[in-house]
């Protein structure tokens, strides 16, 4: 699928809370075919600092609206910036960039597990799992019961579970020890989160025998595979996630 | 019309922008971006004898105006290049070049003779001047007899056009450019990045995995330009400008303080149509000053001061 370079309009701006916001962006052209897990680099104008684009992953995409909507957690100067946009302003964006989930068998149990910011690009993929007659099981970790997003929308695809780390809300603890994981057999799990949350659910994954696919969200410069700074180790050598990813089968990580 | 061309030596470019080496892939990477046979030339990516994974992640750090990289040479070697790429880029109707990587003289020596019997290679860039390897690169480039040496050693089995491209981290570079053109050199090219550092003081280590790396983008570029316009004073070879050139502007500014050519590096990661734009920048100026041929132009502020 070719990549393109557009400029998108902002037209909506929805604060979740103190850390998340969803920008909705609207192009006036026809949106490209866009994978579940591939992702966009925004440009953010306005400062020295934020020299680089930002890759960020699609939360959603509404093909009948030419839109796409950004799950985006503020964490820095970029998406500080972002977080101020207003409708009506307009972006600079590179995408659809990177490779996507696996297509899964169409008898298998899927779980989508994701963790904090990470949760984003599994809305997107469980909607699209869905759309092909799968229906997945999610679940979603958080520190604490405020700052639980999205979960309605999990709903709409399937059925959720929640862990919080001081079991404000579900169940106590990471994602990792949720009951659900030695009650019920998945026979893939799809996941993205903080490194040590995806790394836990891999060593999980393989104990297990779940074929475990994860979406890493290492430093980016071009996003398309020129630079080769968002390298992972991997069995097949120095790969660019930006290219070869995001999405990995833990198999291919030296985790 | 006019007339954007210029040659080193025998060789034509069809106009005077090209893509720095280590920042356009080997050009399928821009295909959805840009027609890459409209640029005046591609510098490859670094390209070693033996395959090198590179440094260790992170390698990459976001600084005001730039950033610092040290990728470290990951390339899949010149077999891998002579093989698998080589087929596919020489179809572009553009002076491919690639930039030339080693350790040991001999490295060098042996990846020019490779290259030489490559017919869609008209050129190689003999990079003594990365920062990112802990032997070789910069080692050559900030060392005037090193530079000497192995500027000699490949002109003596290199037949085609030798760009050497320079390290910024000396006291005077003009020193090096002389000796480079004394031994031979067709063209020099400047500047690789400067040597830089980040901390990540939430972490509280460095940003980069080896500590230093390569500072570029429109941070340097004051200093790549007082370098360049140094050198083009210098020598009498045709001088390829770049570090942080962003702009058409900024790429004029390199051709009036005396670079023939420019190489756009870092602009391509944050606008992949950097470089066709600032072809047709170019142009649009010439125009609209009056000229007709980019010549007229170049060390244009030489001419008057």
């Amino acid at each position: 699928m070719a990549k393109r370079i557009e400029d998108f309009e902002v037209i909506d701006n929805k604060r979740i809370n103190n850390d998340f916001f969803i920008l909705d962006l609207f192009s006036v052209n026809k949106l490209p075919d866009i994978k579940p897990g591939q992702f966009l680099q925004v440009k953010v104008d306005g400062s020295p600092e934020t020299f680089l684009r930002r890759p960020i992953s699609m939360h959603d995409v509404d093909y009948d609206n030419n839109a796409i909507k950004l799950l985006i957690q503020i964490a820095g100067k970029g998406t500080e910036t972002l977080s101020k946009l207003q409708n009506g302003d307009i972006l600079n964006i590179i995408y659809p960039l990177g490779n996507s989930f696996s297509i899964p068998g169409v008898k298998e149990k899927v779980l989508l597990v994701g963790g904090g910011c990470g949760i984003a690009p599994l809305l997107y993929l469980g909607k699209w799992l869905k759309s092909i007659g799968i229906a997945p099981d999610i679940l979603l970790g958080f520190r604490n019961s405020e700052r639980i997003i999205e979960y309605d929308e999990y709903l709409k695809i399937g059925k959720v579970f929640l862990t919080t780390e001081d079991g404000s809300r579900g169940e106590k603890g990471f994602v990792t020890a949720h009951s659900i994981l030695s009650t019920l057999k998945y026979d893939r799990i799809y996941c993205c989160g903080p490194d040590s949350m995806m790394k836990a659910v891999a060593m999980y994954s393989r104990k297990n025998n779940i074929v475990c696919e994860v979406s890493l969200e290492n430093l980016m410069a071009c996003g398309i595979g020129a630079c080769l700074c968002c390298i992972v180790e991997t069995v097949k050598g120095n790969l660019c996630t930006c290219i070869d990813g995001p999405v990995f089968n833990i198999n291919d990580l030296k985790w | 019309m006019v007339n954007l061309g210029f040659s080193i030596g025998d060789l034509h470019f069809k106009n005077p922008v090209m893509t720095a080496s280590g920042t356009f892939g080997y050009g399928p990477e821009f295909d959805d971006f840009l027609d890459v046979s409209r640029l005046g030339g591609i510098v490859v990516k670094g390209t070693t004898m033996e395959p090198r994974e590179g440094n260790l992640y992170p390698r990459m750090a976001e600084t005001p105006s730039g950033m610092l990289n040290a990728v470290g040479l990951q390339n899949k070697g010149i077999d891998y290049f002579e093989t698998n790429l080589y087929p596919c880029i020489s179809e572009y109707d553009t002076n491919i070049i690639v930039n030339i990587n080693g350790s040991y003289v001999a490295d060098y020596v042996q990846l020019a003779e490779r290259i030489n019997s490559l017919e869609k290679i008209p050129a190689i860039e003999l990079n003594i001047s990365c920062p990112n390897v802990k032997m070789g690169g910069m080692a050559f480039g900030t060392n005037l007899d090193s530079a000497r040496e192995v500027t000699k050693a490949v002109r003596s089995v290199y037949s085609k056009k030798l760009i050497v491209k320079l390290s910024p981290n000396v006291t005077n570079i003009a020193d090096f450019a002389r000796v480079v053109e004394e031994e031979g050199a067709d063209s020099i090219s400047l500047i690789n990045t400067l040597l830089g550092m980040s901390v990540d003081v939430v972490k509280m280590r460095p940003a980069l995995s080896t500590i230093t790396g390569g500072l570029s983008g429109p941070a340097i570029k004051p200093v790549a330009l007082r370098m360049v316009w140094q050198v083009a004073k210098a020598v009498r070879i045709p001088v390829i400008g770049m570090g942080g050139i962003m702009t058409t502007s900024d790429a004029l500014e390199f051709l009036l303080a005396g670079a023939s050519a420019v190489q756009i590096g870092t602009a391509s990661f944050i606008d992949p149509q950097a470089s066709v734009k600032i072809l047709e920048g170019i142009e649009k100026y010439l125009i609209e000053k009056g000229f007709s041929d980019i010549k007229d132009i170049v060390g244009f502020i030489n001419r008057t001061c």
